[in-house]
């Protein structure tokens, strides 16, 4: 692979600063022209990275390593995991960049490189291979994501942007600690090595407990959730995308990289309380989104109930259930932010989030009212979209460790069904009782060039999620193999063959069309 | 020859004594000779420090006059950077001074000799040369404090650090005396030998009150009162000045007393430390709430992060030590960058603004100075990507190799109140509507130190850390 000489990550993560220094500098039009190409230029780099990524190669590809900062090693590296998550921010950002074309029109400029900078820094968090520089990048994201929410946002900003710094930086503080404790433990920051350090057993009950209010805060879990819906009200519209789309992977991301792998006991033990904590925001939080009057809103609250789908299947420690989960996260980072740009479409004719403000537009904005359908299926989890996959896959590794748990899970997808349905009713059917309502154009070509592209990935993973796992398969199951000691039995009696085993895509297609042919 | 012997390792205190007295009589003559005096001055700190980094590069490690004063690289690391603060704080303030009608030709006379007595501070290894050396750099201070004399306020913030620091001196004085008599001697070494034995009660007494007096020095709570009001009232150059250079040298010297004197009885003093860093840290973090002038934020922010850096005394390890010393560092950029920045906010008429209504909006009619200032800002809370990080994560580390995690935990997790009002100046710059009472600074020196300061205090400064880390780590290592 002569790609690898090429230092790709380094180089995806130098164009949004370089970028993002120009647009200080230069004119509003100019500004939106360089941010659009430097996004999408990241988006060629990221899609090269894909082609050369090899499932089948190392466990970590383009590694970098580079001894500039002294102890923070400048070292980079992916495995599938984070080749899909990047994939999923470069992907994104061009999309946030043209949604704020026209919406953004004060300090054009000092906005774009906000959200350059963001984009390294997502990058960054993905593709960091020493703990230190992963903290660094990690925690960076509060500044562009504190100065988006609070210039740009809505009424309420300055209270959702202090809530949103304030409540996500006391999480990671604390694991910052446990970072310290457990580079001295281990005498080492690289990330591949202290995957596999053994920690003490009463260590990592502390550790865990330090990374999980970093990363429960991020997720965002109930009852740490409060500080979503006030950021995603208030962001603007890209800054909701990009919050929903990948900032809420990054503590999936955390459960993943770190919880799971480096403290596999810890996490063992901890089962019943991430269970718990799931299957309280799966119903509780769709509950209150059924009664969301503002449409951000409803969509942040079913955020939170979608990433409580993520926790459980991240904690079966099983390859389903975290296979599952990460489908679940790279589908709901397109689902959830297509959602938030259709939102952002009527809400930059209209300028109000209220729901019952439109109706019946279906008649004037047909084209807007099929995509939006789209979207809203792929958030129920219709089967042939993305969410259909993840939720099944993940769900079907809960049932393996508890089958209560997965009861009460499932209750969230029709209860989801149930509020986003009736959201859709609301929007697009009924009478037109609104004038101003009525008399709105349709998605003009800009927004069709934003919604499309999402609208077939979501497609594509719906119908055909093997491209997507194909890249994670390797990886989760070193995972799994790495926590399998700790491994909880589980209460479903299961009469299956081992899924890690060759048969497990023959036996998973059958599994899965059965279930699609009851849906 | 022992003489002789003693007279070149204080090199640099001669050339400055000589250079202060030298320019006194050249202010006599020329009273309105201000700048050129400065810049003789700066010349100067130039010469001693370049004694200094010659001793720090031979690795000289000497006692000087029977053992009053040492020559070691910890003393000579903190010499260099209180020499530098030191020096910056000459470069800026000649221009502020001018307008408040106050640049007279003692000023940087009267920071000369401060540096004398930092220098002989840093260095000192008995009770009375630290002593000497903390009047001659408060006498200067106070002085300093009550620079502009039509200012009442100014006047006033002189009084107070006069009659408040006499009373932290008669603590130390006190404390000192107690020493001297349940142990005999007034050398570290001796006071150190004595205390590997038993601790009287009479003995503990006089430690506390030595770093009773040490804290008002260093302005920690529970003996911060001074602080916001000497800051307020104070010239801003002399605060910038108060916040860096005499920070380090009373910092340095307190690290010096209780490790060399104090040091084999960890659990005597371990606990005050302790107390005294989380008060600071807490009272310094809440305090700054509901302040509205900008230089009483910023002395509840140097009240906070003193708290910081004594996590780093707490450990009473090598690797504290070292952290300290790279927090100080980088703690005297960050400060110094934002009072820069501060002394930017000048009205049209040419008055001096520090007030957070002054401020609104400041991102819109001045986006290069709101910057600077809001990179300050994240440094000081501690934010990556910025270099106020690396301060706070290499005392944290010490603080958790030392098996201090209870005080790692609570000291981060207060940080985080800190960060609070440091995202008020943030937010009153950048999401408020503008003001437009700020002009554009005329004053290029500070546009340029500002800038340097703020590019340090970036991303960029972490490529300083390796360097950092080798020096801090070489001048810990001569008290151990």
């Amino acid at each position: 692979m002569n790609a690898a000489d090429i230092p790709v990550l380094s180089i995806m993560l130098a164009i949004p600063v370089v970028a993002a220094a120009l647009c200080l500098y230069v004119r509003a039009d100019l500004a939106r022209i360089i941010a659009l190409s430097a996004t999408l230029l990241n988006l060629v780099f990221g899609v090269l990275l894909w082609l050369n990524y090899d499932p089948a190669g190392a466990q970590w590809q383009f590694t970098e390593s580079a001894n500039l900062f002294g102890p923070i090693g400048w070292r980079l590296g992916i495995d599938g995991i984070s080749l899909t998550l990047i994939m999923l921010s470069v992907f994104l950002m061009p999309i946030c960049i043209g949604a704020s074309l026209t919406s953004i029109q004060k300090r054009v400029g000092e906005y774009m490189a906000a959200f350059l900078l963001m984009e390294t820094l997502m990058i960054g968090v993905f593709a960091a291979q020493d703990l230190l520089l992963f903290y660094v990048f990690f925690e960076a994201g509060l500044i562009p994501m504190y100065l988006i929410i609070g210039i740009w946002g809505g009424q309420d900003r300055i209270y959702a942007s202090y809530k949103f710094f304030l409540y996500t930086l006391l999480g990671s503080l604390v694991m910052l600690i446990a970072m310290l404790w457990m580079i001295q433990f281990a005498g080492t920051a690289d990330i591949p090595s202290l995957l596999n350090t053994d920690f003490p057993a009463e260590a990592q009950m502390w550790l865990w407990l330090a990374f999980f209010a970093s990363f429960a805060v991020k997720m965002p879990m109930w009852p740490v959730h409060t500080w979503l819906p006030d950021a995603h009200v208030q962001a603007p519209t890209a800054g909701s995308v990009i919050l929903a789309g990948v900032l809420l992977k990054m503590g999936g991301y955390g459960f993943l990289r770190f919880s799971l792998p480096m403290f596999p006991e810890a996490s063992a033990d901890f089962i019943p309380l991430v269970f718990g904590l799931s299957m309280v925001a799966v119903v509780y939080t769709s509950l209150i989104a059924l009664v969301q009057q503002d449409m951000k809103k409803l969509i942040a609250y079913s955020s939170v109930a979608h990433m409580a789908i993520v926790t459980v299947g991240l904690f079966t420690f099983n390859q389903q259930g975290i296979e599952g989960a990460i489908i679940v996260m790279l589908s709901h980072g397109l689902v959830s932010g297509a959602l938030f740009l259709c939102v952002g479409v009527i809400y930059d004719r209209l300028h109000t989030r209220e729901i019952s403000r439109y109706g019946g537009l279906s008649v004037n904005m047909p084209k807007y009212a099929l995509l939006f359908m789209l979207f809203t299926m792929a958030s129920v989890g219709l089967p042939g979209t993305s969410g259909f996959v993840g939720e099944f896959l993940s769900l079907a590794g809960v049932y393996k460790v508890s089958t209560w748990a997965t009861l009460i899970a499932t209750t969230g997808i029709i209860l989801g069904a149930g509020y986003m349905l009736y959201l859709y009713r609301r929007i697009a059917f009924g009478p037109q009782v609104n004038a101003d309502a009525a008399a709105m154009s349709d998605v003009n070509g800009r927004e069709m060039w934003l919604l499309a592209p999402i609208a077939v990935v979501v497609l594509w993973m719906g119908v055909y999620p093997e491209t997507f796992l194909a890249p994670i398969r390797r990886d989760v199951a070193t995972i799994v193999a790495r926590i399998e000691r700790a491994a909880p039995a589980g209460d479903s009696k299961l009469k299956l063959v081992d899924p890690t085993t060759a048969r497990y895509r023959v036996v998973h297609h059958a599994e899965k069309k059965l279930a699609e042919g009851s849906h | 020859m022992e003489l002789n012997a003693s007279l070149s390792l204080v090199h640099p205190e001669i050339i400055l004594s000589f250079s202060a007295l030298a320019l006194l009589l050249l202010a006599a003559w020329r009273e309105q000779a201000g700048r050129l005096i400065s810049i003789l001055a700066i010349g100067a700190l130039s010469a001693a420090a370049a004694f200094v980094i010659n001793f720090m590069l031979n690795g000289t490690n000497l006692s000087a006059f029977d053992g009053l004063l040492i020559n070691d690289a910890f003393g000579n690391f903190s010499k260099i950077l209180i020499f530098l603060a030191a020096a910056i704080s000459l470069m800026i303030a000649p221009r502020f001074l001018e307008n408040a009608g106050a640049m007279r030709a003692e000023y940087p006379v009267l920071i000369l000799l401060s540096c004398i007595g930092m220098g002989v501070m840093v260095s000192a290894t008995d009770l009375v040369t630290l002593y000497i050396g903390l009047e001659l750099q408060s006498l200067s201070a106070y002085v300093l404090a009550s620079f502009v004399r039509s200012d009442g306020r100014s006047a006033e913030a002189g009084l107070k650090y006069f009659v408040l620091g006499a009373l932290a001196s008669g603590m130390l004085l006190f404390g000192a005396s107690l020493v001297y008599g349940f142990v005999g001697s007034t050398s570290f070494a001796a006071i150190g030998t004595a205390m590997d034995a038993e601790v009287g009660l009479g003995l503990i007494f006089g430690i506390v009150f030595i770093l009773s007096g040490l804290a008002f020095k260093i302005s920690a709570a529970p003996f911060h009162m001074w602080t916001p009001d000497v800051y307020e009232g104070a010239p801003t150059p002399v605060t910038a000045f108060f916040a860096s250079a005499p920070k380090v040298a009373a910092i340095a010297l307190t690290i010096r007393i209780v490790l060399e004197a104090f040091g084999s009885q960890i659990l005597v003093w371990q606990q005050i430390i302790i107390a005294v860093a989380l008060m600071s840290i807490i009272i310094g973090a809440v305090g700054a709430i509901g302040q509205q002038n900008l230089k009483r934020l910023m002395a509840y922010s140097s009240i906070n992060n003193v708290g910081f850096i004594l996590i780093g005394l707490a450990t009473g390890t090598e690797q504290g030590i070292s952290a300290m010393l790279v927090y100080l560092v980088i703690y005297v950029a960050m400060t110094l960058g934002s009072f820069i920045c501060l002394m930017q906010l000048k009205d049209k008429d040419g008055g001096y603004r520090e007030e957070f209504a002054d401020i609104s909006g400041l991102s819109k009619t001045r986006p290069a100075l709101a910057a600077a200032l809001a990179i300050f800002m994240f440094s000081l809370a501690g934010i990556p990507p910025l270099f106020g990080f690396w301060g706070k994560l290499v005392v944290f580390n010490a603080a958790v190799a030392a098996g201090l995690l209870p005080l790692a935990v609570i000291g981060i997790t207060a940080s985080v109140i800190g960060a609070f009002y440091y995202l008020k100046v943030v937010k009153v710059m950048y999401f408020d509507d503008a003001a437009d009472v700020i002009v554009e600074s005329d004053d290029k020196v500070l546009v340029w130190t500002g800038g340097v300061l703020a590019a340090a205090n970036s991303p960029i400064g972490y490529l300083a850390i390796p360097a950092l880390g080798i020096w801090t780590a070489y001048a810990a290592r001569a008290l151990f």
